[in-house]
């Protein structure tokens, strides 16, 4: 074997590279200079942007690691993501209590992100659990972060238990599937699945464990506990960038690895679908605290993106990644309005602190009004458009019922996003949050997610380019 | 062979019973421990009497142990962590949040 081999990784080199250089920057920088942590941070992951934005096909190590068009595609789109993270957990980490650990925050974000590459891009079982646990459990810490706090404490318990046992359910699938096949390379179980009752119950083994990342019902009890206890920005963090890279890996294994018995896994995932959309929204409606109802959002919203995975065609992975980018912008607009508020106000989230918004802070109040309704799908924004690609790569592989249970679900999903602009602009309220000026960070952060919403959707080339690549 | 799939078997629905029915954040660590553990056997079993030639389901297996130990580590840095909050690590008492 040629160690030049090494090299075709460049994307989770580069990402390694970055890893070092933040560590024994945290370790050297004297701590007069330690606000300098968060733009050599995002400095140096957007070199790493720039260096990996060419998507191409790698193949090394005979097969363990496959990283497709597609699949680069991804990581630029999940850095992006990330960077944009960086950027709002600015205030955050300023803070008294925070502020000596504020490097640990970046390596261990670097990390999980490095475990979602090697996820996306494996070839072999082997390297895709070790990229998921690489995923999982930096982000337990992450969670965790506030550990002064009871809240967090809570969530990070709630989030590491729930990561563990549905860890074991996906590898005790595994375990079925290599006892039946005998290999765990991607290339070669296909070849050998023809579908007796053990492989199916390694399906549905395997299925269960990666739907606890992906938070569907019912196995998303943790989800609303977690987002709520979780410091802001790592729950920003953990419902988009964590549930993009799972739920593309989701499809890329479905697809590749279970093709074979796609009657099978088609009929699961139509079940689970219809669940997660219609539980999560009817639960949405309940919830008065903003970081809850944004989990519930988020579970029926990776109920949406299942629909990209029940197709199954080329088509569904253009439209999953088209997804994922415009979620990605969306929700990480909503996370950032909430973020600001909770900073400044230390601490309001819920649904009446959020009355009259619009009279003290309009421009905050514009930023999260087309977010929820990108959130939503209403048609000028990235949303209709993401949501109607899902729809249609669904409808062409025939699954007819489901799009209209699906369609019918935006609707009651349209009435919980519109509550809270209503709260911000009917609403009448005595004492209003206080008019206040965001950090710059923020501010660049939201302008680009703002962007992002209003023009993803109208570039027509956007989709194509994709579309062009999964093709590949 | 049947009869370590057997006890791999029953340590995995063992783990899965205490999981759900512990209400000891530490008792509910080691049911998924077993769970884990079962994993190791069953790899391990497959590759000694089914696949005998080759070394993937041992080396999984290695790989599987590495990676619990370290999630397990950190699920007991944050009990300790609970603990020093609430000086208690019972279910019941993490029902903080509400809706």
């Amino acid at each position: 074997m040629d160690l030049i081999a090494i090299l075709h990784m460049h994307a989770e080199l580069s990402l390694t590279a970055v890893f070092i250089l933040m560590f024994l920057l945290d370790l050297f920088l004297p701590t007069p200079q330690r606000h300098r942590l968060r733009p050599m941070a995002c400095i140096l992951l957007a070199l790493q942007l720039l260096a990996n934005l060419w998507p191409e096909e790698v193949i090394a190590f005979g097969g363990m690691y496959h990283s497709t068009p597609i699949a680069s595609v991804l990581k630029s789109v999940l850095t992006v993501g990330t960077l944009l993270v960086f950027l709002q957990a600015d205030t955050w980490l300023q803070r008294e209590d925070t502020r000596y650990k504020q490097g640990e925050f970046y390596l261990l974000t670097l990390s999980t992100l490095l475990g979602m590459f090697f996820m996306i891009s494996a070839g072999h079982f082997l390297l895709f659990f070790l990229g998921l646990e690489l995923a999982t459990v930096p982000m337990a810490c992450l969670v965790t972060f506030d550990k002064y706090k009871g809240h967090s404490a809570e969530a990070g318990a709630k989030f590491i238990l729930s990561a563990l046992f549905s860890s074991g359910i996906f590898l005790y699938g595994i375990s079925m599937i290599y006892g039946t096949t005998g290999t765990l390379y991607f290339d070669d179980i296909p070849s050998r699945l023809v579908g007796t009752p053990l492989q199916i119950l390694a399906l549905v083994f395997f299925f269960s464990g990666l739907a606890f990342k992906l938070s569907l019902v019912p196995f998303h009890l943790w989800t609303a506990d977690t987002y709520q206890g979780a410091p802001t920005t790592v729950s920003a963090y953990l419902s988009v960038i964590s549930k993009g890279a799972a739920a593309f890996a989701l499809m890329a294994v479905l697809t590749k690895v279970f093709g074979p018995m796609a009657g099978q896994w088609s009929q699961m995932l139509c079940l689970v679908i219809v669940t997660t959309i219609t539980i999560a929204n009817l639960f949405a409606i309940r919830q008065n605290n903003l970081k809850r109802f944004m989990a519930f959002s988020s579970i029926s919203q990776a109920g949406y993106i299942l629909l990209a995975v029940l197709a199954g065609t080329p088509q569904g992975m253009a439209s999953l990644v088209y997804y994922i980018i415009v979620y990605i912008a969306a929700n990480l607009a909503v996370f950032g309005v909430i973020n600001a508020i909770e900073q400044h106000t230390h601490g309001q989230i819920e649904r009446e602190d959020y009355n009259g918004l619009y009279r003290t802070n309009p421009k905050l109040t514009m930023v999260m009004t087309l977010a929820l309704f990108s959130l939503a799908g209403i048609p000028p924004f990235a949303g209709f458009f993401s949501k109607f690609f899902v729809f249609m790569a669904a409808f062409h592989s025939g699954y007819y019922l489901i799009v209209f249970i699906a369609l019918v679900n935006t609707i009651i999903s349209l009435y919980y996003y519109l509550l809270i602009v209503k709260a911000m602009f009917i609403q009448p309220n005595e004492q209003p949050i206080g008019h206040f000026r965001t950090t710059v960070p923020m501010r660049i952060s939201l302008l680009v997610c703002v962007a992002g919403i209003l023009v993803l959707g109208i570039l027509s080339g956007v989709y194509q380019l994709l579309n062009d690549m999964s093709l590949l | 062979m049947e009869y370590y799939l057997v006890v791999s078997t029953f340590m995995m629905f063992a783990g899965i019973y205490g999981f759900f029915t512990r209400r000891n954040l530490l008792a509910m660590l080691i049911s998924v421990e077993l769970i884990l553990n079962s994993v190791d056997i069953n790899f391990a079993v497959f590759n000694r009497y089914l696949f005998p030639n080759e070394l993937e389901g041992f080396f999984f297996a290695l790989f599987a142990i590495g990676v619990s130990a370290a999630e397990t580590a950190v699920a007991i840095a944050i009990i300790i962590n609970i603990y020093r909050n609430i000086r208690n690590i019972q279910v019941k008492n993490l029902n903080e949040m509400k809706n």
